[in-house]
C-alpha cells in the first residue's frame, strides 16, 4: 500500500514517556483531520501498547521502543509499536479479555481495548527476541469547508 | 495526578486530576485507598470530571477501589465521566459492575 506520510521515533522504555508517545501520534495523526473521539482512540491504543513493551517487554530493564506512524492511502492511520524485550509464549493467550501476567495494577484489558479502538490489530512476537505491535485506522473523510 | 476529597454522611467524593496512565496509577491507587482507609465511607465516589484520559490502567484503579469498597460493605459510583474515559470503562465492562452517574454535558446529542 503506498505509504504518503511517516514518521519513527524512537526512545528508551520509560513510564514517563507513556503520555510523549500517545500525544506524538496524536499530533502526526492531525493531519488526517480526526474527530476528537477518533483521536482519543487513537491515543488509548498507543498508550497501551507502549505501556506493554515497558512492562511486560523490558520488565527489569530499560531498552528501545520504536514508535512508527504512516499515513496509508484511503485516510488510514498505520501504526507499529516495537520492543526488543522479552517476547509472549502465546499471543493467542496474550490477547484474551483480563489475561495478564503482571501485578496487581494491570487488568489484563490492553490488547482488548486496542482491539475494539483500532480496525486492525496484529501482533508478532517471539520470546526472547520482542514483540510488533501492528494497528490501522480508517480515519473518517469529512465532507465540507476547511 | 492530584486528588482532592470531601467528606459528608460517610459519603467520600474523590476528585481525580489529570490523565491516568500506567506511569500514574500507582500513586493515583495509593491516594485513593488512603483517602477510604481514613474515613470508611459506605460510599465513594470518584469524580472524574478533570480525567480527560484514561488508559486500561485506570480501570485497575476503579477494579481495586470497588474491591476495597466491597471489603469495607460499602459502595463505589463513578460521577462526571468524560466521552474517552467512559468509552475505556465501557470497552471493558467496568459499566456492568460500576454505576455511572452524572454523565457530563459532552455525551449529550
Ligand atoms: N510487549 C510485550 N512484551 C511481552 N509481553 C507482552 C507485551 N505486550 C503484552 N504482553 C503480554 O500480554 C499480556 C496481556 O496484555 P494486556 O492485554 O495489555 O494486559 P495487561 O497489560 O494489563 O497485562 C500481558 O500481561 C503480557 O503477559
Ligand atoms: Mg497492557
Amino acid at each position: 500500500m503506498k505509504c504518503e506520510n511517516q514518521m519513527v521515533l524512537e526512545f528508551p522504555s520509560k513510564s514517563i514517556n507513556e503520555s510523549f508517545a500517545r500525544a506524538a501520534a496524536a499530533c502526526f495523526a492531525a493531519q488526517l483531520d480526526p474527530t476528537l473521539d477518533e483521536l482519543g482512540d487513537i491515543k488509548t491504543a498507543v498508550s497501551e501498547a507502549v505501556t506493554n513493551a515497558i512492562v511486560h517487554g523490558y520488565p527489569d530493564t530499560i531498552g528501545t521502543i520504536t514508535l512508527r506512524c504512516r499515513i496509508l492511502a484511503g485516510n488510514v492511520l498505520d501504526i507499529v509499536v516495537r520492543d526488543k524485550g522479552r517476547g509472549i509464549e502465546n499471543v493467542e493467550q496474550a490477547l484474551q479479555p483480563m489475561f495478564t501476567t503482571g501485578g496487581a495494577e494491570r487488568s489484563g484489558m490492553g490488547f482488548t481495548i486496542m482491539e475494539s479502538f483500532m480496525n486492525e490489530l496484529k501482533v508478532t512476537s517471539r520470546p526472547g527476541r520482542g514483540t510488533t505491535v501492528h494497528m490501522k485506522r480508517k480515519i473518517q473523510k469529512r465532507g465540507g469547508q476547511s | 495526578m492530584q486528588i482532592t476529597s470531601f467528606l459528608q454522611d460517610k459519603q467520600l467524593t474523590i476528585a481525580l486530576s489529570g490523565e491516568i496512565d500506567h506511569h500514574g496509577a500507582k500513586a493515583t491507587l495509593r491516594m485513593v485507598e488512603e483517602k477510604i482507609d481514613q474515613y470508611m465511607p459506605t460510599l465513594c465516589i470518584l469524580d472524574f470530571r478533570a480525567v480527560p484520559f484514561m488508559d486500561s490502567s485506570g480501570i485497575a484503579v476503579v477494579i481495586h477501589t470497588l474491591r476495597r469498597m466491597n471489603e469495607l460493605g460499602g459502595r463505589l459510583h463513578l460521577t462526571k465521566v468524560p466521552p474517552q474515559p467512559e468509552k475505556v470503562l465501557r470497552a471493558a465492562g467496568i459499566d456492568r459492575i460500576v454505576k455511572l452517574e452524572g454523565r457530563e454535558l459532552s455525551h449529550e446529542m
